[in-house]
């Protein structure tokens, strides 16, 4: 098997998991390393689970399977704990602390599941947990959460903070970049004390 | 150019750039929508890009296009291939002057598609060369060799990206793009355009005669190849190649088949060197029947025998347990990681303020017991709403509802279809059902785009795929000149309008057509409209659920009561559904 970083970016169709991924992939580019990745797109996208795999150094095919992860970034509580089986031993998750209940448990009355009980499910790997969504409204807009989650996660990716930032300037729209580096930055500073 | 992280799809867009492409024709479909996305963008272009109303319509046109000598990518998903091969089949015979590129992309697994059906076996039954890449990479390298073999061969070929190349991403190496110069001529030649019964046999002729060097070439130019290592051997395809790539332990030939057809000498003399052979393929056994053809008393291990299987995808997991059952590796390093169990599920749902979700709701009002035939766009997500009893291709909305009125079922029967679907396929379908009297209501959901691939325009959007404006068709005066006489525009958040009408053409015999005009609340919101938000008064909620059950996600249900989350977008459907009058817009008591 080949020696790459496998990170997986999960969310809910919306959320930004695919600005996230690039952002990761211009960062590999810049560093001038090899990257891989596969996406959901297509119908998939209308509000349900959605994963970004990516793979840093990966050279063959662009799947992460599970339990071979490094790093799982999740947008929502719920989604972490549904792809928590991706993450490897020893591996890392930085979960932003918000829960959106799927609208299944209010049309078929599911029994819906607490941010507690989540969270304790998650308690077995090495967890990160933000609230993303206040971290980016203080940052600027609450549109920049998907930068705030890579920044939280950044001290574990093996990509130099520099290159991330790089790839995040030339990747946002141009009005926003100082409100997506200043998102950077505080995840960076958040994530490095979890 | 240099390197570039990219989708599957963009890069595929960029090798067409870098080959010079003159024209560009297709119908969108997940996973090959991104293709003609990105070429009807660029500035500057030299080529003429259209979306076409449907599959054969592109190819067609693309075909036709090719006759004149100019460079023509016509892109669809694989069933729109279906829709496509009355032309496909026929194009092999009359070829093409310069290169015809036809991209149908795969999607196994069925990600976001009504089957799993392998366009290689089309390549094979047509007799034209299919490209089929392994990697981001190799599809975007495959395409300037696409364009030169179909001149070469003077013959379309087929691409057959499959999901995880059209929407993987990775590094890839680019070109510069050509500007696509040649300008289209027309030589008369009825010998090769005309295919009538004594043209086409001599035609079908050549076309055979084509195939030994086709066969050579594709080994030459080095899309199939190997190299020997020992006495057992993998040979894999698509995907799966990277897969097994990653595995493979030495002293193991090693087989990649990026093209077909596969020259049988060449496949024969490998594949008599070993005492054992696994092939590795999604979808049909396309390789695998081609290795047996030649294997001899060579131990072929495949699907064929219990080696992989017919449906679904390839995964890393699934390639290294075929490759422990084959004794290539001695334990699968992969694990098969069971996901928690028991967790609500979070399918895609229809957005909220959705114009589908309000015509759904009045179409059960008003039509309790019927029988509900839909199609294929976002509103096939209307069967979470018990509102799709059946959804088979395109344009199948309107056929079925009136197969079924003749079977002779008793119920109502009213079936839905979304504008660009019906300007597809469904027309005829209407035309038909009309003609032959079926007692029918149809239900046009029409959202003025093809919103479930990504928002691209059609003739009823107003605007070309390069955005230049362009007559917005009239949906009205195609049912009337159909022959349908009851033809009503309605405003599907309007729900006592829409229920009015409903109940109007419920009474009548014949074929109705009710068009339930809204904008897509995606386009809506990119297009800066706001209509505020909602709320619920949790002093006069009564916690009844009604609001609940029409299944919108900005709407919750905590502590016996409903609230609206942000996700609203101000449609007030609900508003007017709460039994007590519990929901107003924000900001008013």
């Amino acid at each position: 098997m080949s020696k790459s970083y496998n990170i997986l970016i999960v969310g809910i169709g919306g959320q930004g998991t695919i600005l996230a991924s690039n952002i990761l992939g211009e960062a590999c580019l810049i560093e001038g390393r090899h990257v891989k990745g596969a996406e959901t797109h297509g119908m998939a996208q209308r509000g349900g689970s959605v994963e970004s795999h990516i793979r840093i150094d990966g050279m063959f095919g662009p799947l992460i399977t599970p339990g071979t992860a490094n790093l799982l970034i999740s947008f929502d509580l719920l989604e972490a704990l549904r792809y928590s089986h991706y993450v490897k031993k020893g591996g890392k998750m930085v979960v932003n602390r918000h829960l959106v209940l799927p609208t299944s448990v209010f049309t078929q009355n599911l029994r819906a599941i607490t941010k507690d009980e989540i969270i304790i499910a998650l308690k077995t790997h090495s967890l990160c947990l933000l609230d993303a969504d206040k971290m980016a409204d203080d940052a600027g807009s609450a549109l920049s959460q998907n930068v705030v989650m890579l920044g939280a996660a950044s001290p574990s990716i093996p990509l130099k903070p520099e290159s991330l930032l790089d790839a995040v300037r030339r990747l946002v729209p141009k009005k926003t970049i100082d409100i997506n580096v200043k998102a950077f930055e505080l995840g960076r500073v958040y994530g490095g004390t979890c | 150019m240099g390197r570039k992280y990219l989708l599957g799809n963009e890069a595929i867009a960029h090798a067409c750039m870098e080959s010079g492409v003159d024209f560009v024709s297709g119908y969108p479909g997940t996973p090959s929508s991104e293709v003609i996305d990105v070429l009807r963008v660029q500035q500057d272009r030299t080529y003429y890009v259209e979306w076409s109303v449907n599959e054969k319509v592109a190819l067609e046109n693309a075909l036709s296009a090719a006759w004149c000598g100019v460079r023509a990518l016509c892109t669809m998903k694989h069933v729109g291939l279906n829709v496509a091969a009355d032309p496909l089949m026929t194009s092999a015979y009359t070829g093409v002057t310069a290169g015809l590129v036809i991209m149908s992309a795969d999607d196994p697994f069925a990600h976001s598609s009504q089957n799993e059906q392998d366009t290689r076996c089309y390549a094979h039954f047509a007799r034209i060369p299919c490209l089929d890449p392994a990697s981001i990479q190799e599809a975007h390298d495959m395409i300037p060799e696409a364009f030169r073999l179909s001149e070469e061969f003077g013959l379309p070929v087929l691409f057959r990206p499959t999901t995880r190349i059209c929407h993987s991403k990775g590094d890839v190496e680019l070109g510069e793009p050509v500007a696509g110069l040649r300008k289209g001529e027309f030589h008369k030649d009825p010998r090769q355009y005309v295919v009538i019964p004594a043209h086409t046999r001599i035609l079908h002729k050549k076309l055979n005669e084509k195939q030994s060097g086709i066969r050579k070439r594709l080994v030459e130019r080095g899309l199939n190849r190997h190299s020997i290592k020992g006495k057992t051997a993998i040979i894999a395809s698509g995907i799966g190649f990277t897969y097994v790539q990653e595995l493979l332990p030495e002293g193991v030939s090693f087989m990649k088949i990026g093209a077909y057809p596969i020259d049988d000498d060449w496949l024969r003399d490998f594949v008599q060197k070993h005492e054992k052979i696994l092939v590795v393929e999604e979808l049909a056994p396309e390789v695998e029947e081609a290795v047996r053809q030649v294997s001899g008393i060579v131990a072929v291990l495949g699907k064929k025998n219990g080696y992989g299987s017919y449906d679904g995808e390839l995964s890393p997991f699934a390639v290294a347990e075929i490759m422990e059952k084959a004794g290539f590796l001695k334990k699968n390093p992969y694990i098969k990681g069971e996901p928690v169990q028991n967790l609500p599920p979070r399918p895609p749902i229809l957005c909220a303020g959705c114009l589908h979700r309000g015509a759904f709701y009045a179409i059960k009002k008003v039509f309790k017991d019927a029988i509900y035939p839909s199609d294929i766009g976002c509103y096939t997500l209307g069967l979470q709403l018990g509102v799709v009893d059946t959804t088979i291709c395109m344009g199948a909305a309107i056929t079925v509802a009136s197969g079924i009125s003749h079977a002779g079922d008793p119920r109502d029967i009213v079936c839905t279809i979304g504008d660009s679907t019906f300007l597809h396929t469904g027309i005829q379908g209407l035309l038909n059902a009309v003609y032959n009297g079926a007692n029918i209501t149809v239900v046009i959901l029409d959202n003025r785009i093809t919103a479930m691939t990504g928002h691209q325009p059609n003739p009823n959007s107003g605007m070309t795929a390069s955005g230049v404006e362009s007559p917005a068709v009239s949906l009205d005066a195609i049912c009337r000149s159909c022959g349908v006489s009851f033809v009503e525009s309605v405003n599907p958040y309007d729900i006592t309008g829409m229920v009015t009408v409903l109940q109007d053409a419920k009474k009548r015999k014949g074929v109705k057509v009710i068009i339930a005009k809204q904008m897509c609340v995606i386009s809506a919101r990119r297009a800066g409209i706001k209509r505020g938000s909602y709320q619920v008064n949790p002093e006069i909620c009564t916690g009844c659920g009604t609001c609940v059950r029409f299944g919108c996600p900005a709407i919750e249900f905590e502590d016996e009561k409903a609230r609206i989350n942000d996700l609203c977008s101000g449609c007030a459907v609900c508003a007017q559904l709460c039994p007590v009058g519990a929901i107003a817009r924000e900001g008013k008591k």
